[in-house]
């Protein structure tokens, strides 16, 4: 098992190092930073200067080694945009992005689950027949379509909720949190509607369709022979075989709801990491892209690594392996 | 006891309702965030509307272009024709209390001259800036430099003090460890002082109770707090939930439904930028046609079908929904050397433009790719789609390549295109700015840096370099007006229309539209709702 585990931290090392190279081999077609530094109307001679002062005037290979180099040291650079440290405006963007994420998955896996094995045990009850229907809705509207119409229907209509911001935050430490105040609360409701809902349908109808396969199978009617109580059926042998493939998925979507809240946080202002990367693509602003691009590889490394330990912890037979 | 504790209370809210109606503030939304509050680092148009805020120039332009005081209260031209003198005025305070004085004003310049400013270029001409009293400072230019003020207006005064106190004498560069103290601080001498500031979230604004212009300016707006929201339909619901009280950029298809809003209002004037086509005119073979080992472009009558071609009126109508201004010149008209003989475009006429391309050789037209910004310009990838229909009708098959304006900018810069849609804004409101951009030789001098054209006429070349050191006004003027004769005749550039600025906010506010697109704070007025 730690043979095991050693394995996957060798291999995480390997994706982060391919992860930024090529990153760093996309950077040469997203435009010319001098552009946004510069504004448009410098003269030709000094953004030749600033190009040779940022080192882009030499080969990919040489400019990548020199930024391995420096991020090894724990230096990730200067934002050309926002003239401060990356690490600096990185760490004051993640709170949000992972508070958002964090609130959307636990919605989504909670939420997810419970319906999922709702809709399973009543099939042919009208509410779950509903459900499916709405659940449609969920896996194919695009999420910025889906936020614009909450915002329109919450926000203009009725006036219950706010459109765009994180609402007061209490700043802990380092950490500035929007889980302490009413309005911060508030703020939440949307965004996080917003980027749970496709998660949420996706998982309820995975739950659903394990559920139904697990409740065909012979353990279960010969417990239901046995004469064991329903409920424990259900949740304690038909739920936890389910659970495989669902611990997978929601792991991967707990990965892609940080890095997809892009779209969520452009959509409702919300001031995390996401819209920090829109806008330093933009400008061009390399160095925090090249930076958010790692941070979001090393998250999914460490989601999937902490996938692989719940494994372990739901199914009995890898841990004897 | 009851009784008492209702008139005390009636009172209290008597005296809050009173205080309400005292402090006003406005909600202020725009489409981006200000990069950095280092009034000299960036040279971009929401920095610069911010820092108007916290800051101030010497000398600034009112609505018509016309330059006004505002640090300076007067300027003139020393009898050396290099030396213009600028008079301070007294009783300035800087946010910390301190006084403004020639020492402020001589350390601004000279940061803002810093090899790691954003704003060196609109300084390029300044050989020395020194202070003669407490109360005149002296530029000294490389050549005389009739428009020199013209420079100032988005060229900000610091704190000298202050800036050495806390090591930020020059602004922030790419490689520096340190943050600059100017990135999230200020001491300037605006009318609003900063109380707290979030990047992309919300920055806070209060007014300065030591402003000078206290009694000349309405000063209503008591606080401002700026909210960016980038996604274009979250602002406008924004405005119409009521969180936002004024927004500018706004997108052009709401517009009409922000009109009939009895809450709202929206104003509307010229922005001082001109979108215009470029077109390769150089000797050399296109790049991106399929024409073969030739220029169609080079030929005045290909150009000159490409003109006939545009309807820029059905442009107007139907892309632009009305907001825009067809024009035949690419400079607004308030711009110095602007004629309205130079601003005709003709009537679309697809059959002599049919003619003339077959006269040049090319009666089956050719194909070429119109290259595009697609996040810069109002409306900017639909007009290029227009057009590309419009050459159609007389054969030419232009292919539209969008794209972002960072990847279209390079490519202007490096003259890697040979048809493209492009905007310009003239900051110094004189046509010279127009001609060392886009109209002299690519990259010679120091000038021509967006001049993608290829256009290359030494004569035309040594007028307009003489533009900047021509000590007479009128034959200055005359310059100008032979350039421009030249500018027209060559059809280099096909220009469509100038923009159209709107603002929207709530019904109490009234915040006029300014054609540099920026909104200020101090002279906005606040109805009773």
């Amino acid at each position: 098992m730690f043979a095991h585990l050693l394995r996957r931290l060798g291999q995480s090392v390997l994706v982060l190092l391919a992860v930024s190279l090529v990153s760093f081999m996309v950077f040469r077609h997203i435009g010319d930073p001098t552009i946004s530094l510069l504004g448009e109307d410098a003269s030709l001679e000094d953004r030749q200067a600033l190009v040779s002062r940022l080192g882009f005037d030499q080969p990919v290979p040489v400019q990548y080694l020199h930024y391995v180099g420096n991020v090894l040291q724990g230096e990730f650079g200067i934002s050309y945009r926002l003239k401060r440290p990356v690490t600096e405006v990185l760490a004051e963007r993640l709170p949000a992005t992972l508070e958002l994420a964090l609130v959307a998955s636990l919605v989504a896996v909670l939420g997810g689950v419970a319906l999922g094995v709702y809709t399973a045990i009543r099939r042919e009850g009208w509410f779950s027949r509903a459900l499916m229907t709405v659940s449609l809705i969920g896996v194919s509207l695009p999420t910025f379509l889906i936020g614009i119409g909450l915002i329109y229907l919450f926000a203009v209509e009725l006036r219950w909720l706010p459109s765009f911001g994180r609402g007061e935050t209490v700043k802990i430490g380092g950490w500035t949190t929007g889980l302490l105040t009413a309005s911060g609360w508030a703020s939440l409701v949307l965004p996080v509607c917003t980027l749970a809902l496709f998660k949420l349908t996706l998982i309820m109808r995975l739950v659903r369709a394990e559920m139904l396969e697990a409740l065909r199978t012979d353990y279960v009617r010969f417990a239901r022979a046995r004469g064991l109580p329903e409920r424990r059926i259900h949740y304690g042998h038909a739920l936890r075989n389910t659970l495989i493939p669902v611990v997978t998925i929601a792991g991967l979507q707990i990965g892609s709801l940080i890095a997809f809240a892009i779209v969520t946080e452009t959509v409702f202002q919300w001031p995390g990491v996401g819209l920090l990367f829109i806008s330093s693509i933009q400008s061009v602003d390399v160095p925090v892209i090249a930076a958010y691009l790692l941070l979001i590889a090393v998250l999914y490394v460490c989601i999937n690594f902490v996938v692989d330990l719940v494994y372990l912890l739901v199914d009995p037979r890898l841990r004897r392996a | 006891m009851m009784r008492k504790l209702l008139v005390t209370s009636l009172l209290a809210a008597g005296l809050l309702q009173g205080a309400a109606l005292q402090a006003e503030t406005v909600r202020w939304s725009r489409s981006s965030d200000a990069a950095t509050l280092d009034p000299h680092s960036v040279n971009t148009g929401t920095n610069i509307n911010i820092s108007h805020q916290l800051y101030e120039p010497l000398v600034l332009r009112d609505i018509a272009g016309k330059l006004i005081p505002a640090l300076a209260t007067s300027w003139a031209l020393t009898p050396d024709p290099t030396v213009w003198e600028f008079k301070l005025r007294r009783g300035v305070k800087f946010h910390d209390g301190s006084l403004l004085t020639a020492d402020d004003v001589v350390f601004s310049l000279d940061r803002a001259r810093a090899p790691s400013s954003g704003m060196k270029a609109l300084l390029a001409s300044v050989a020395e800036v020194r202070k003669v009293d407490p109360f005149t400072v002296q530029v000294k230019t490389k050549g005389p430099n009739l428009i020199f003020p013209d420079n100032l207006v988005n060229i900000f005064v610091v704190n000298a003090a202050w800036a050495k106190a806390n090591k930020s004498e020059a602004p922030q560069d790419e490689k520096g460890k340190e943050e600059n103290h100017f990135t999230r601080n200020e001491n300037g001498t605006g009318p609003f002082q900063l109380v707290s500031r979030e990047q992309d979230s919300r920055t806070v604004f209060k007014q300065f109770p030591g402003y000078w212009g206290r009694g000349q300016f309405p000063l209503q707006v008591t606080e401002l707090v700026f909210v960016p929201i980038k996604s274009p339909a979250t602002r406008v619901a924004a405005l119409l939930s009521g969180e936002v009280d004024f927004l500018q950029d706004v997108p052009v298809p709401d517009i009409a439904r922000l009109k009939e809003d009895k809450k709202l209002r929206v104003n509307q004037g010229p922005e001082n930028r001109t979108i215009f086509l470029g077109l390769n005119v150089g000797p050399d073979p296109l790049k991106y046609s399929d024409v073969q080992g030739k220029n169609p472009l080079a030929d005045p009558k290909v150009r000159e079908a490409f003109n006939l071609a545009i309807d820029r009126d059905a442009i107007q109508k139907a892309v632009m929904r009305g907001l825009s201004a067809p024009t035949g010149i690419i400079a607004p008209p308030f711009v110095h050397g602007y004629e309205k003989a130079f601003d005709t475009y003709p009537k679309a006429n697809a059959a002599q433009a049919k003619k003339l391309l077959a006269e040049a050789g090319y009666p089956n037209g050719f194909g070429i790719t119109l290259h595009c910004p697609n996040d810069r310009y109002v409306n900017d990838e639909a007009i290029c789609t227009a057009l590309s229909s419009f050459l159609g009708r007389i054969g030419v098959k232009a292919t539209v390549a969008a794209r972002p304006i960072a990847l279209h900018s390079a490519a202007i810069n490096a003259a890697d295109t040979d048809f493209y849609l492009f905007g310009w804004g003239v900051p110094t409101f004189d046509s010279a700015y127009v001609f060392d951009y886009l109209v002299h030789t690519r990259g010679k001098d120091g000038r021509g840096p967006t001049n993608a054209t290829r256009y290359s006429n030494p004569a035309l070349d040594a007028q307009i370099a003489g533009l900047s050191s021509e000590s007479d006004k009128a034959k200055r003027d005359k310059a100008i007006h032979d350039i421009w004769s030249t500018v027209q005749k060559e059809r280099i550039y096909l220009a469509l229309h100038n923009q159209v600025l709107d603002y929207a906010m709530v019904r109490k506010l009234d915040i006029p539209v300014d054609p540099m697109n920026y909104t200020f704070f101090k002279n906005a007025t606040v109805g009773n709702k």
